[in-house]
């Protein structure tokens, strides 16, 4: 069995919203594009995204983008890359009213202007107050910005191979040439020739056991880059969201205490305003998370368990209703309680990487710790790291960044598309991608999928979530190695052609295995707490030693690691209080 | 808790018909029908193919027939369903294995209806005023995921496959009535066409189906006065 062979100038893999947006700039500056996607584009994970995009608009009180600036500085722990913060804060803004001209229906003031609602560490004036900057659409924010992206991508008549799982890339002399792809649907592989490829395939969640992350985010864009030799940076960064419904991990965002919802431990106590006295429950989400960890531990949990309340009785329902429906039903349909009358139960869940396949403003992608650019290949979204996001993403900055970083590089694809040639295919670049599937047809042992997926999703959420110690972290990088060979005993049951999901779950999990392994090995190595990586062995932060991103690559099977320099600008790091 | 799931299956290599099979999982009354079908999947047979994604109703991806109704299984406690749970795929579009139908023929009605804001004047240096009444107008469709639930629990579609269905309906809605748009009449012209609006009979099905609570048949029927006062 061969391949089909297809030829685009463009081929964007991933269809959420970094993908589409760069879809998007592609086709408007007419060049022949695809976007590949193992779902269909409005399955993506952007449109799970709730509470807004944050943007200095001041349309509701004073702002402006340096005060965002600083406030993404500061919420990432001084680790992002302060020129790429600078540029997405001021371009987040120009990007709200594009998409609000594309026709993204977003809530108004009574001026009919874009309406914006208080977040997490979001502040006026270098950390005075909370700031209403988050630009919403209801709690579906992220929804409304997929389906108008789709809807325009339609327009502009972008081609579209839903159901396509990207299982390689064709690089070469430092050069992509496209991409291996396999048809859900038949089987059947494809080769994509391009001049330029966008990796925008999502986070990779799903190595943990809670979640609010969906089923397909399973890293797959960053494992095929690793395992191309392709770094991927500051992986030891993974964000556990404060607020997930209990034992779910289905997140409820933090609209909620952006509107006024506020956390009560078992006691009935506000803890927050114990440990964030000035911003109190708006307080960035690696801290949040950590302080509800500390409450259950000196035993203020609820009932003497895991979990914590969410109070929203006191907005009542019209606030509830109208700004926040979406999550009034996930808690009704979830939990059977009402969110106007009940207090919710939460716990912390695994909610975004801040590392990824590193990237610079242009979004194209660095080969290495130096920055040499890797000619044609570019990444955005989730998957990259430009690094804006530092140590801890700010909430509402994840829509900015696959926005302005997913338009960014559709301009810088259209630009390289109109400069260069397709570089040749190599020969039969398919031919990896047909072994491997033959060997999952194929592969006896009596593993299964499921099986493998969870113990690693355990161990990841036990010995490498929101605290960590040199001792959970081998207990980690054991049971990784461990469960690494026996997934070479996997044993797909479905040996069909057709619209094979044991095998595309069997290629899954094995993207998150080489995913798991590069997080702990980044996370072992730095000894300090630093946004989200929280060693309790080392709870200081350390700026002599590890203010600089890491760069993890695998050889045969080992992660090697190196160092680059942070990008500072304008905010000399400080201590990070609330 | 144990739970009796009968699902449809099919496989176009080796079966002529769909056949049920019937499965016993261990669930806690809470865990979704789409835990039950996964585990099914994982430990007992994972051969069984559906599709699933986010797992908390916002993706569309696990629009199924759950004991006779379009529901997404992620939105469907165990607690709150007769046993055995029958599932089956949508019904009216191809069965491309199990649970899996093509979705194809679906977004290309979509497609049909232009759902896209079409305004060809230059845009502002800011954004275009919108008052929250103006918005309100159309916000309910806006909701849609496209999940099809609607589209296939329509006995009129199931009778009519050239029928646009609800589903592409509440796109053209939601442009109709959105202030920005300026291609109100283009879209009244496509919908008001023989498998357009008219096709609707008001069953409310589709409204019943609807994971997003989407007044259905209330967008249709606004659309249908539209096409009845620019006649008058």
């Amino acid at each position: 069995m061969g391949a089909q062979i297809h030829k685009f100038e463009a081929i964007v893999v991933g269809g959420g919203g970094a993908g589409l947006y760069a879809a998007l700039a592609l086709s408007k500056e007419k060049v022949q594009t695809a976007v590949l996607s193992k779902l269909y584009p409005t399955r993506s994970h952007t449109g799970a995204a709730q509470g807004g995009i944050g943007a200095a608009l001041a349309n509701v009180e004073p702002d402006n983008p340096e005060w965002h600036m600083y406030d993404t500085v500061k919420g990432s722990d001084y680790l992002a890359d302060q020129d790429a913060v600078e540029i997405m804060c001021n371009e987040a803004v120009t990007t709200v009213y594009e998409l609000e001209h594309l026709g993204l229906p977003f809530n108004r003031t009574p001026e009919g202007k874009i309406d914006q609602r208080k977040f997490g560490g979001h502040t006026r004036d270098h950390g005075k107050a909370p700031v209403q900057r988050s630009c919403f659409s209801a709690d579906r924010t992220g929804h409304m910005i997929l389906q108008t992206l789709y809807q325009q991508c339609i327009k502009n008549e972008v081609k579209f191979f839903d159901e396509y799982h990207v299982m390689d890339l064709i690089l070469e002399s430092g050069i992509c040439r496209g991409v291996v792809a396999y048809q859900i649907s038949n089987g059947e592989v494809h080769v994509f020739h391009a001049k330029t490829v966008l990796f925008a395939t999502g986070g990779s969640g799903r190595m943990f056991k809670i979640t609010s992350n969906a089923h397909a985010l399973t890293g797959d864009g960053m494992a095929v880059a690793l395992r191309r030799k392709i770094p991927l940076e500051d992986m030891e960064f993974f964000q556990i969201h404060p607020t997930g419904i209990y034992k779910m991990g289905i997140l409820l965002s933090e609209a909620c205490r952006g509107e006024g919802g506020i956390l009560r431990n078992g006691k009935g106590e506000r803890f927050m305003e114990r440990y964030a006295p000035t911003i109190k429950d708006l307080a960035p989400r690696d801290i949040v998370s950590r302080c509800i960890y500390f409450e259950v531990r000196d035993g203020n949990g609820v009932n003497g368990k895991d979990y914590v309340h969410l109070d929203l009785t006191h907005l009542g329902a019209e606030v509830i209703e109208k700004k926040l429906p979406d999550i009034a039903d996930f808690v009704r349909t979830y939990m059977g309680l009402n969110p106007v009358t009940d207090l919710i139960p939460i716990q912390p869940t695994a909610h975004y990487a801040m590392g990824g396949i590193p990237s610079n403003f242009n979004s194209e992608v660095l080969g290495d710790e130096k920055g040499t650019i890797v000619k044609g290949f570019y990444a955005a979204g989730e998957c990259a790291c430009v690094s804006v996001h530092g140590a801890n993403r700010l909430g509402t900055n994840s829509l900015v960044d696959i926005l302005v970083f997913g338009r960014r590089a559709g301009l810088s694809m259209a630009k390289y598309c109109r400069a260069n040639d397709f570089a040749p295919l190599p020969k039969d670049p398919e031919n990896e991608v047909l072994a491997q599937i033959e060997w999952l047809r194929s592969n006896a042992g009596g593993e299964k999928t499921a099986v493998v997926r969870e113990a690693l999703q355990c161990t990841m959420m036990d010995n490498c979530g929101v605290f960590r110690t040199s001792e959970t972290l081998q207990k980690a990088q054991g049971d990784i190695a461990e469960l690494k060979k026996r997934f070479l005993k996997i044993q797909v049951s479905d040996k069909s052609q057709v619209f094979n999901t044991d095998m595309l779950e069997a290629m899954e999990l094995n993207n998150l295995l080489d995913l798991a392994q590069v997080t702990v090995d980044a996370a072992f190595a730095r000894t300090e707490s630093r946004g989200a990586h929280y060693r309790e062995d080392f709870p200081k932060r350390d700026d002599a030693q590890w203010m600089k991103h890491s760069f993890a690559t695998l050889s045969a099977g080992k992660t090697d690691l190196k160092y680059k320099p942070v990008v500072i600008t304008r905010f000399q790091p400080q201590e990070r209080k609330y | 808790m144990k739970v009796e799931l009968k699902i449809q299956r099919f496989d176009p290599v080796k079966d002529q018909e769909p056949h049920f099979e019937t499965y016993a999982v261990d669930c806690e009354p809470t865990d979704r029908v789409l835990d039950a079908l996964l585990q099914v999947k994982g430990l007992m047979d994972g051969t069984l193919t559906l599709r699933k994604s986010c797992a908390h109703g916002v993706c569309g991806s696990d629009g199924m027939r759950i004991n006779g109704r379009n529901r997404l299984a992620c939105k469907e406690l165990i607690q709150s369903q007769e046993q055995p749970i029958v599932v089956e795929p949508m019904k009216g579009f191809k069965i491309v294995k199990d649970l899996v139908v093509d979705m194809e023929p679906f977004f290309e009605k979509f497609r049909a209806v232009k759902p896209y804001l079409i305004n060809e004047d230059p845009p502002p240096a800011k954004e275009r005023l919108q008052s929250e009444k103006q918005r309100e107008k159309f916000e309910d469709a806006t909701k849609c995921i496209l999940c099809a639930c609607c589209t296939t629990s329509c006995p009129t579609f199931w009778a009519d496959s050239e029928f646009l269905g609800p589903a592409a309906l509440v796109a053209a809605q939601r442009f109709i009535f959105d202030s920005r748009d300026q291609a109100k009449e283009e879209r009244l012209d496509i919908v008001g066409e023989k498998e357009g609006a008219w096709k609707c009979r008001t069953i409310f099905n589709c409204t019943d189906a609807c994971p997003r609570d989407i007044e259905v048949t209330k967008a249709i029927g606004e659309i249908k006065k539209e096409e009845l006062f620019r006649k008058l």
